[in-house]
């Protein structure tokens, strides 16, 4: 087991390596870097040149590199030319709110859309199969930007239940202590920035777990037919057992691991769907992030940095995974 | 609607008769390691599996006719391409063109709905906004058609040398596939417009074709490296046929079915995260190009307040066409699927 943690991390890192080289290389050699981003296109060519030097942009790009690698394994991913802040701590700041809302909508995603499959599963062709799998299809069809734009209309401006946009509402104070702001006001007992925080949660969880939930509900209802099939449950049923357990400890439980698989697959789409959802409901994520790191400028060093990051936690959540298999599943065999 | 990462389709072990055996597939859960790059090596296997007798094609040709979710697909396809192509013959005006009676009505927040010459009301620009989706079918489907071809040729041009050479090659090609499936899609393409000095079309397309490429790379890989030790590989290579030409004529032409089937899937994402691209401002800056995504992702993002037409009809669209791909394309992987031959 601590071998294959141990050969997971060591192939992790060179995944990491190598994306990290790829990503440098790439945005060094583009037109419109971020000399031209901080000066405008109107600058002298020698107060261009001298950001340049001062930038470190006019030594080779392998010295560059070297030079990068070096501060990064220190934790150093450099200063945002933007704000000039250092890069962690300003990814630090806005990765909570990311997590926070990920997290939701991944609860929302796995606890409807688990019991849905199963159920759509176990009445197949009745029509609450159909209209699961037509919502599904629909789920994955509708840019979910759009989706977005339509709860918000219809839950904040034709009827209002919640707030339109942002994590808490304007002059509420809350003591920031994970930056999980529904936990933060759980930890301070400040239950009333908790609930605000959790009201402003919802439209947009709603809107990220869209296609997960789409995803999830298509796996497990396909899952569980074909467990359905297997000849345990033939023969669990012929030795009488009690529906339930048969439901429970053989469908369900073996029916599952799919299910994990592709939660863990999810977190993919999750980053992809967060940058669309922090648009529309004013979210001030990483999503957020991403979109003013290039669109005020290409601002590299935070750029690398939140790709970097988005690839060591697709590769983490899914090295989890795989090892939680062995647990749920013990004929697995961890190689 | 069985989904291929619950079933491995293994090949069917080939016994006297060179009929192949449906059902014979086992779960594959034992096999742990990236669980996104065993699925698609799995779908691979799955359509490279058995065949011999009935051909395939033919053979999931026959099932898809008789399945209504393959014909309700096929159908908005069809209709999406015709319009597509006809747009100057059904589109009643010019879609680039400002018409004088709607800009005179255009203000801060009023866009002109609709009126008899103009069905659909006014773009923000006093343009015809029905023509404007009219000719939004063609380019819809030239950026979602381009964007998945491009991904498709890279893509299979790397499976296709991974799979054919193997050895380091192969292990160095799909290192590099893993690389790319590890970021999140969005993210990827968002970057690589972020890489060009000013947006364009092209950038949009490029960016969405290269998030396909390493899905079609490993499909392909998975199903080269399942014909290999194919009877008819064997045979080719037993009667002396040169190694180029088994590659070209024996092992690619067999391969290409589940790429086939992916690239209809892959239209639709392409479609949708072209829209995406829009919203965040990273899209074709071209005020007259007339696409769904654009349209929907720029207009119909900023005046969703004045008159959300702007958003829902666009967005429709999308979703009808994206549902059409999608339904066809998942009607024609079930029909290859090993696993349903009767």
């Amino acid at each position: 087991m601590l071998r294959v943690i141990v050969r997971r991390l060591l192939q992790l890192v060179v995944t990491l390596i190598a994306l990290s080289a790829l990503i440098f290389i790439w945005l060094r050699n583009l037109p419109g870097g971020p000399v031209e981003a901080l000066l405008g296109e109107r600058a002298t060519p020698e107060r261009r040149a001298l950001l340049t030097k001062a930038l470190g942009y006019d030594q080779p790009i392998l010295v560059q590199y070297g030079k990068f690698m070096q501060r990064v394994v220190t934790g150093d991913f450099g200063n945002s030319i933007r704000t000039g802040d250092p890069v962690t701590e300003v990814i630090s700041r806005a990765f909570p709110a990311t997590i926070e809302l990920a997290l939701a909508a991944m609860i929302i995603a796995v606890g409807l859309g688990v019991p849905l499959g199963y159920l759509a599963a176990r009445w197949r062709g009745r029509s609450l199969d159909n209209l699961t799998i037509a919502g599904t299809l629909l789920g994955i069809s509708i840019p979910i930007f759009f989706l977005g734009y339509l709860l918000k209309d219809v839950f904040t401006q034709n009827i209002h239940w919640f707030p339109p946009s942002g994590r808490l509402t304007t002059g509420l104070d809350n003591t920031n202590v994970t930056g999980f702001f529904v936990l933060d006001g759980l930890l301070t007992r400040e239950f009333d920035a908790s609930a605000d925080a959790l009201w402003h949660l919802i439209l947009p969880a709603i809107t990220l777990a869209t296609i997960p939930l789409a995803v999830i509900v298509r796996i497990t209802r396909a899952s569980v037919l074909d467990v359905l099939n297997e000849d345990y449950v033939r023969t669990a049923e012929a030795k009488g057992l009690r529906h339930r357990t048969i439901r429970g400890r053989h469908i369900l439980r073996n029916a599952l691991l799919p299910v994990v698989t592709t939660i863990g697959l999810q977190t993919g789409a999750l980053l992809s769907g967060a940058v669309l959802t922090e648009k529309v409901y004013n979210w001030g994520g990483i999503g957020t992030l991403i979109t003013d790191s290039i669109s005020g400028g290409r601002d590299y060093p935070v750029l690398q940095a939140i790709i970097l990051l988005a690839a060591l936690v697709f590769v983490v959540v899914n090295l989890l995974v795989d090892l939680s298999y062995a647990f749920i599943d013990p004929r697995v065999r961890v190689r | 609607m069985s989904d291929p990462t619950t079933q491995a389709g293994t090949p069917a072990p080939r016994s006297g008769d060179d009929k192949p055996r449906p059902g014979m597939s086992e779960r594959s859960i034992g096999v742990l390691g990236d669980r996104k790059k065993a699925r698609l090596d799995e779908l691979a296997r799955a359509s490279a599996a058995d065949r011999g007798g009935v051909s395939l094609v033919r053979d999931a040709a026959r099932r898809l006719r008789r399945n209504p979710v393959a014909i309700i697909g096929a159908a908005i396809v069809g209709l999406f391409v015709l319009v597509a192509i006809f747009a100057p013959l059904i589109a009643p005006h010019d879609p680039v063109q400002r018409f004088d009676e709607l800009t005179k009505n255009l203000t801060v927040d009023t866009i002109p709905g609709a009126s008899g010459e103009f069905p659909l009301g006014s773009d923000p620009l006093g343009r015809d906004f029905l023509s404007r989706m009219i000719y939004g079918a063609r380019q819809t489907l030239f950026v979602g058609v381009l964007a998945t071809l491009i991904g498709l040729a890279l893509g299979v041009l790397i499976g296709a040398i991974a799979g054919a050479f193997g050895g380091w090659v192969d292990v160095v090609l799909m290192r590099l596939t893993d690389v790319m499936l590890a970021l999140p899609s969005l993210l990827l393409a968002i970057t690589l417009v972020a890489m060009a000095s000013r947006s364009s079309q092209w950038t949009v397309i490029f960016a969405v074709a290269i998030v396909s490429v390493p899905i079609f790379a490993r499909l392909l890989r998975g199903s080269m490296l399942a014909q290999r030790e194919s009877d008819h590989v064997l045979a080719a290579r037993a009667l002396g046929v040169k190694e180029r030409n088994i590659v070209l004529r024996h092992m690619l032409p067999n391969s290409l079915t589940a790429v086939i089937v992916q690239a209809t899937l892959t239209f639709a994402v392409a479609i949708l995260d072209a829209a995406a691209l829009s919203f965040l401002g990273l899209g074709d800056p071209d005020i007259n190009r007339a696409e769904w995504g654009l349209m929907l992702g720029v207009d119909g993002q900023r005046y969703f307040e004045v008159r959300p037409e702007l958003a829902y009809y666009p967005a429709l669209a999308i979703i009808v066409v994206a549902l059409g791909f999608t339904l066809l394309g998942e009607a024609m992987r079930e029909a290859i699927d090993p696993k349903n031959r009767r």
